[in-house]
């Protein structure tokens, strides 16, 4: 049976790529820094040496849209073309091109479908920068094929906190079934506090710096428990109107399980949005 | 009220990037056009398979004919998807990096929790 090898959950935050990318008076000054900490948690997912990727992360009204919104979606494609003309406009993002494990796709749909998730699937998706983001961050020779996973935490109405958590538990008890001897990581993006459009937006920090305090110490310890206590659907207007996007990281708290410690924790208080990255190692294999 | 059709035009226009630059230089124009030729479309069915049904009410043609953000807020249109529009529409016109992204949310100032309503 594959193996996890490593769980990883962070922030995707789009302006990396221009941020690391610029040179000189165009270059801002807590790119240097960012970068630094990019790398470090780059290193944890290439310890790790996975052969296959499953990628959380969330349509942002891209290919996916009110006329037909799935909840959660599996994509099931040899290929996915990436990024969107409005990221490249807005981010500077590049076009990419990743491969796509189908049958492992076909192995979380089957069994998922079976554990009682409705799951959506795509034969053809375009993904957008949740998914790329955390590959150019992570794995910028995006050399592996990937299984990725769509979560609607953007069109209410929502599945509640504790689907994304069940459906993390889900995921991880199937890649572990699945019949294959390879190394797989679960990568996971969400946001902490965060507004788009709204009064609160692209501040010095994240809108509301103690929910992000508790947000990193839920994560860091597994502490799913508390999180659920605290966290609902409405809850989470109050941090920021973006903020739902929180309940992806409950969901890599699910793959990786409730009290596992996470391994590697970092953040960068950035403006507009802090970033946090989180790693943890299954079966102890990655540490060093 | 529709507040699926306001979405409808935010995203099928910030998709499209002659669209934009056409709302950007005649908003009303564009919205009129938009209404009469687009808002109807099932964006994965051909057009003789359109809806008959889909219209604006005179508040939110009024607000996206005059490129009124802060009114698109109050109507629950969706927040990213008014933004990133408008980032296209007004960024260049501002010299500093976040310039318009600030003006927004000055602009929405006045708001405070809970916000309007986005559910479609």
């Amino acid at each position: 049976m594959a193996e996890v090898v490593a769980v990883i959950a962070s922030t995707h935050h789009p302006f990396y790529y221009r941020a690391s990318t610029s040179t000189g008076e165009d270059r801002p000054p807590f790119a240097d820094e960012w970068v630094r900490k990019v790398e470090a948690f780059r290193e944890t997912l290439t310890r790790a040496r996975p052969d296959v990727l499953v990628m959380v992360g969330s349509d942002h009204f891209h290919q996916l849209w009110l006329d037909n919104m799935p909840q959660f979606l599996v994509g099931k494609a040899p290929f996915y073309d990436a990024n969107f003309s409005n990221e490249e406009r807005e981010f500077g993002l590049p076009r990419m091109l990743f491969k796509g494990q189908e049958d492992l796709s076909a192995h979380l749909l089957r069994g998922g479908l079976d554990l009682g998730f409705d799951l959506a699937f795509s034969n053809e998706l375009r993904i957008d920068h949740s998914i790329t983001c955390p590959i150019i961050t992570r794995r910028p020779q995006n050399d592996l094929p990937i299984v990725p996973v769509y979560t609607n935490i953007f069109a209410p109405p929502l599945p509640r906190p504790q689907r994304f958590v069940q459906l993390g538990k889900a995921i991880r008890e199937l890649v572990e079934s699945w019949p294959d001897d390879r190394r797989v990581a679960v990568i996971g993006t969400g946001h902490l506090s965060l507004e788009l459009g709204g009064p609160r937006q692209f501040g010095p920090h994240g809108p509301d710096p103690e929910f992000d305090r508790k947000a990193v110490e839920w994560i860091s310890t597994g502490d799913i428990e508390g999180c659920l206590s605290e966290v609902t659907l409405d809850s989470l207007w109050n941090p920021g109107n973006a903020t739902h996007g929180f309940m992806d990281f409950m969901l890599m708290m699910g793959v990786a399980g409730e009290g596992r410690k996470a391994d590697y924790v970092d953040t960068y208080d950035l403006f507009h949005t802090m970033e946090a990255y989180f790693t943890w190692y299954p079966n102890g294999g990655g540490r060093s | 009220m529709s507040k699926y059709l306001l979405n409808k035009f935010l995203f099928t226009v910030d998709r499209d990037p002659e669209l934009v630059e056409r709302y950007r230089e005649e908003p009303r124009a564009t919205v009129e056009w938009w209404e009469a030729e687009y808002a109807n479309r099932i964006l994965g069915c051909h057009t003789g398979e359109s809806s008959t049904w889909l219209r604006f009410d005179d508040t939110e043609r009024e607000a996206l004919a005059t490129h009124d953000y802060p009114k698109l807020f109050e109507l629950g249109a969706h927040p990213f998807l008014t933004l990133t529009l408008f980032i296209a529409v007004f960024e260049r016109d501002y010299a500093e990096p976040l310039g318009f992204q600030l003006e927004y949310a000055r602009r929405l100032s006045h708001h405070s929790l809970p916000y309007p309503d986005i559910a479609t």
